[in-house]
């Protein structure tokens, strides 16, 4: 007994290294499976706050800019609601829709990293949770990941956890949008579209009717290069971002009001079988 | 006396993670490059002073640097490692000179001063980025990112550490 305590005593230094090292790892790898670890985001109340408050210094320097996109983005909408000639009442009738919009803004970016996380100054008391889908003015940019009362960290698709459901424009034929080559930031990867199906650089290529997360027919890139993979029978593209993920203020939460009866539904069906 | 050291201590701890995430972690240099300078913390820590704390000290430092930057705890693993090994660092850069009661990091020479804070921060970037890409085929990326981002952060370490190192006797 003597010679453990003295061991202990001894070692304390090494030991209490190997505990807090320990620690870390295991912060670490339970969250390499899927979902980040619960409470070390940069979506609790301190960071939140600070990241806040920097983002109201900085903000102030790209004001032009910011309105001019929103400006340009007031007209495109404009333009699709003047050609649609007949109003139909189903576009004012809020309780038929399938889609709510939230609007937010992005408090800190992170684009450099294998798994990058955005902060954003939402959170569960505008009732965001878990799997809402996040997008810009152009194109997609995540899915939210954690929430606290009044921010939420948003996995961005620059991430090599990130899989999302996307098809190429006007065809039916959808793969699963990822980050492989995780130094280009406007590059993500296009896979398991089978070869027959004929493509042609420059194609664009949109989210796809299979997620509940986002709707159909968003736009994410276009086709920048397209290869066989290592099967010979999917082809490996690379998309080129419509937008670029560096210079991100404004952003929209995207609320599926039909996701949990199709949760609920696919739950069911997988419990039959 | 301690009070002063430990006010000081505290107070670079808070500035240095202030300065790394709303500071160098926007950096984004050459696209990827976001030098870790909170390491000078470690650079900086008094030598004579009890391990356990010292260790301890460490690992929230990194665990701080963590949450804002939404990296796990990789910073954590990485910053205890070297806080572990700062003593074994410092008697092969120093010899058995720092253990006298006299030594002081001002007092050795720059090329002294400069291997030390050189191999705190190689092992640190490297268990950084093997735990952040973490997986062998990618060893190359790992090494392309050790040496770029340690460069950056090593000649940083150096401007700050000549900027606000206190005056010589």
């Amino acid at each position: 007994m003597q010679q453990i305590i003295n061991f202990l005593i001894r070692y304390k230094i090494f030991l209490l290294y190997l505990f807090l090292l320990l620690i870390s790892c295991i912060f670490t790898f339970q969250s390499h499976s899927y979902h980040q670890s619960k409470f070390l985001n940069s979506s609790n109340y301190i960071s939140g706050s600070i990241y806040t408050f920097s983002d109201n210094v900085t903000s102030y320097f790209g004001l032009r800019e910011e309105n001019n996109k929103l400006v340009e983005e007031n007209k495109r909408l404009r333009d699709k609601l003047f050609n649609n000639v007949v109003l139909s009442p189903s576009l004012i009738d809020s309780t038929s829709v399938d889609y709510e919009v939230v609007r937010g803004r992005v408090i800190n970016n992170s684009y450099a990293d294998q798994r990058n996380y955005i902060t954003i100054n939402k959170g569960r008391n505008d009732s965001i949770v878990q799997d809402m889908g996040v997008i810009t003015d152009k194109g997609i940019l995540g899915i939210v990941e954690n929430t606290s009362d009044k921010f939420s960290t948003v996995q961005s698709i620059l991430s090599d956890k990130s899989n999302i459901n996307a098809k190429i424009k006007n065809s039916n034929h959808f793969g699963s949008l990822v980050w492989e080559n995780t130094t280009d930031y406007n590059v993500v990867q296009l896979i398991d579209i089978p070869r027959l199906v004929p493509l042609t650089i420059g194609d664009t290529i949109v989210t796809g009717a299979m997620s509940s997360i986002f709707p159909e027919n968003i736009p994410i890139g276009t086709i920048k290069r397209f290869d066989l993979d290592n099967s010979k029978s999917f082809y490996f593209i690379d998309v080129e971002l419509f937008y670029d993920m560096t210079n991100i203020d404004n952003i929209y939460i995207i609320r599926n009001l039909n996701r949990k009866e199709v949760l609920e539904l696919e739950a069911e069906t997988e419990a039959n079988d | 006396m301690i009070n002063s050291t430990s006010f000081l201590i505290v107070l670079r701890f808070i500035l240095l993670v202030l300065l790394q995430v709303l500071v160098f972690n926007k950096l984004n240099f050459f696209g990827y490059i976001n030098p870790l300078i909170y390491i000078l913390f470690l650079y900086w820590y008094p030598i004579k002073q009890n391990r356990t704390t010292f260790i301890i000290l460490c690992f929230f430092l990194g665990l701080c640097v963590d949450i804002f930057s939404d990296t796990l705890a990789i910073n954590a693993a990485a910053t205890v490692t070297i806080a572990y090994l700062r003593p074994t660092i410092m008697r092969f850069v120093f010899g058995v000179n720092y253990e006298f009661q006299s030594f002081k990091l001002n007092n050795s020479t720059k090329a002294q001063q400069f291997t030390f804070l050189a191999l705190l921060i190689i092992i640190h970037h490297l268990v950084y980025f093997t735990l952040e890409i973490f997986s062998f085929s990618n060893s190359l990326l790992i090494l392309q990112k050790t040496l770029t981002v340690g460069v950056s952060t090593l000649i940083l370490g150096i401007l700050f550490s000549t900027l606000f190192s206190s005056k010589k006797e």
